[in-house]
């Protein structure tokens, strides 16, 4: 007999028990179709993760913020002078490691107001004009403020497009994009004329929906106009950042605002009245992430000399948050993989089971195949066949069924991350579908393969 | 030379620590045409005769001869190659597939002996037709009379062109009637040529063939070479 024929014999048997066939598919369908959907959910958390970080700047990025001196140089604490632009022109001229160096003075606090509308920005800060490649920003409109700006501390200010939304409209609510340069905008009374806007930052999930959204007419929304939360929107809390920004000239924000240092005693929020030259922000950019160390020490190195060895900084990487990603996303896969895992396992214990209930209805059946001629090589390769061909189905049901689900997972949670399937995920799953199926005919075809003929006949 | 040869067989079951001799120093020749009955009433060993001639099981000693090899010690693989090539059984419960047709009945020992599906079909509607059941061969066993599953049981054990045919209680299941056309058909088979092996408990039907072996106790008690009365039934009969 061979294998075309036991294949065939396979499938006749599925189609004729055909509902204790899907019962005993449905294992193999739930397994599968989980194993992929999970892996599907976690590449899409792992992808829209990943967005984040680069959005902010990549694992490239260093920044060296100002702290207390540590116990053990307490005495010597009149002598630190903190983050200052000195630091600044010292890895310029002595960290070749350090790419790019972007020296931040932040004003805490700040309110925006014109057009009759007041918005309290998550960022205003005064940057050099080198802070559009350090966090990887892209001017739509308009252009950046250049180091003539800076140097001669002009009244300009680049916005994002969610100070815009606030202040002059957004899209969505007037009906057309506003590009609103040239305006004046108000910074805690200080005048600031708006020469440049950002584009509008957000991720693919969030990009599709708000297509989606324009593609659909507006839901009813009724009653006074009203800000309604963050809760529904889901956009991540790095582009949000990107676009709630207001950047200024540094020069300008030092003398319009005698901002800078870290935040005031109120934290985050509180004006600070008091005059502060050190820098709030000292952001490092290293060429490659491959010399992340070697350019940490180097920076050190620089900044202990000119602190006169006082460590009143420290570093802060993105090191641990892609750590984290890779982590969690390595977790999530094992948990889930666990979990999918089991459920495939049961679905091959179901057919094993069905496999040995059917064996032993097929008793006689097995004894007149036998009787005719069949070996204990053919009647072993028809009963491992027929749990292969259940698997197989299976299998192939539930990969279809890992779609159904993906999307009905989506449709249900759609502030999610946008699963993504992935061909390998599928393989996977399949291929241990598969091996499922061969073990669980195994003992089932070899309890039939063994039966003495003479015995089965006879059976009642 | 002899299709069968079986010299000082015994097959010997051990039941709850006693030894029970199924068969015990059976020697046997069967010729290739012979029309041959086994009788005995039940336990007398011709079941467990009929399963070692038909290589459906090993004898604990002893050697047989079947068609020219010896298949004492054979693998079960052997075997089944032999039962498949060789030997077509007949058994008192029609043992048919309920899930196939006739016509794929009929076909499953050549199934497993690797003809081609063309093959298959045509031998298959042959042998129906000689036992004229070619117009039913899309019914299934279920939905034909006794004497017909038994008539494509038969078609069955033909269509491999085996050396040897076995029919376990052909009639024990049947009518009266039914049953003397089932011999019939036997009869015919014989008279074409094919070496039919009747195994039985009733002395009357084994009166059609020309030579019987009566078993009791796992010996062949007596050697009737009846060849005459049985002529005379065949004769009446026909």
């Amino acid at each position: 007999m061979n294998l075309w024929n036991a294949i065939v014999i396979g499938f006749k048997e599925i189609w004729a028990h055909k509902f204790r066939s899907v019962l005993t598919m449905l294992g193999i369908i739930l397994g599968v179709s989980s194993l992929v959907a999970m892996s599907a959910m976690v590449k899409g958390i792992e992808i829209g993760a990943k967005e984040a970080l680069v959005a902010i700047g990549g694992l490239q990025k260093i920044r060296i913020e100002a702290q207390k001196v540590p116990i053990y140089q307490r005495y010597l604490t009149d002598q630190a002078v903190g983050v200052t632009l000195n630091d600044v022109y010292a890895l310029q001229s002595s960290a070749p490691l350090a790419a790019l160096v972007s020296p931040e003075m932040r004003l805490y606090g700040a309110t925006v107001s014109a057009n009759g509308k007041t918005y309290r920005p998550w960022v205003c800060t005064g940057v050099w004009p080198v802070a559009i490649e350090m966090y990887e920003h892209v001017v739509e409109h308009g252009r950046m403020f250049n180091e003539i700006d800076d140097e001669m501390a002009r009244s300009v200010c680049v916005i994002g497009t969610e100070v815009r939304d606030e202040i002059f409209g957004s899209p969505q609510q007037v009906g057309h994009e506003i590009i609103p340069l040239g305006e004046t905008i108000n910074i805690n009374g200080q005048s600031l004329t708006i020469i440049g806007m950002f584009q509008h930052y957000e991720n693919e999930q969030d990009r599709k929906q708000r297509e989606l959204a324009l593609q659909q007419a507006e839901p009813n929304k009724t009653g006074p106009a009203r800000s309604r939360g963050w809760g529904t929107t889901s956009q991540n809390w790095a582009f949000k950042l990107k676009n709630a920004s207001v950047l200024i000239p540094l020069n300008t924000i030092w003398i319009k605002f005698r901002a800078g240092g870290t935040a005031g005693p109120g934290g985050w929020g509180a004006t600070v009245a008091a005059a502060d030259p050190r820098l709030s922000v000292l952001e490092v950019k290293v060429a490659e992430v491959e010399h992340l160390n070697a350019a940490l020490q180097q920076i050190r190195n620089v900044l202990m000399s000119t602190h006169k060895g006082i460590e009143d900084f420290y570093f802060r990487t993105q090191e641990e948050w892609a750590e984290n990603i890779d982590t969690f996303v390595r977790n999530a896969r094992m948990s889930g993989s666990i979990i999918a895992g089991i459920s495939l396992l049961v679905g091959g214990i179901g057919i094993m089971n069905i496999m040995l209930a059917s064996i032993s209805g097929r008793i006689r059946e097995i004894g007149i195949r036998k009787a005719v001629g069949a070996g204990t090589g053919a009647v072993f390769i028809q009963i491992l066949v027929e749990s292969v061909v259940i698997a197989v189905v299976g299998g192939l049901a539930g990969l279809a069924g890992s779609y159904a689900l993906v999307r009905s997972m989506s449709s249900f949670s759609p502030t999610g991350n946008d699963p993504v399937i992935t061909v390998t995920a599928m393989a996977i799953a399949f291929g241990f579908s598969v091996c499922i199926g061969i073990l669980a005919g195994l003992i089932p075809a070899f309890k039939a393969a063994r039966l003495d003929p003479i015995v089965a006949l006879r059976y009642e | 030379m002899s299709l069968v040869e079986l010299r000082n067989v015994s097959k010997i079951y051990h039941l709850g620590g006693e030894e029970i001799r199924a068969l015990d120093n059976v020697s046997l020749d069967i010729e290739s045409g012979e029309f041959i009955s086994i009788i005995g009433p039940s336990g007398s060993g011709k079941s467990t005769l009929m399963h070692i001639l038909g290589c459906l099981d090993s004898p604990t000693s002893g050697t047989i001869k079947l068609d020219g090899t010896m298949i004492q010690g054979a693998s079960p693989r052997e075997l089944a190659r032999i039962r498949n090539r060789k030997i077509g059984f007949v058994f008192q419960f029609f043992n048919l597939l309920p899930k196939l047709n006739v016509l794929q009945n009929v076909e499953l020992p050549m199934v497993y002996s690797g003809v081609s599906a063309r093959e298959r079909h045509e031998r298959a509607v042959a042998a129906l037709k000689m036992v004229d059941l070619e117009n039913r061969s899309k019914h299934r066993p279920s939905q034909l009379s006794g004497g017909q599953q038994q008539r494509v049981a038969i078609a069955r054990a033909l269509v491999n062109s085996p050396k040897i045919i076995f029919a376990d209680e052909p009639t024990g299941n049947l009518d009266t009637n039914t049953g003397e056309a089932i011999l019939q058909l036997f009869c015919k088979l014989s008279r074409e040529g094919s070496t039919v092996i009747l195994v039985t408990h009733d002395p009357e039907i084994a009166a059609v063939t020309p030579r019987r072996i009566e078993i009791r106790d796992g010996k062949i008690a007596e050697k009737v070479d009846a060849r005459l009365a049985g002529l005379d039934r065949v004769a009446r009969t026909f």
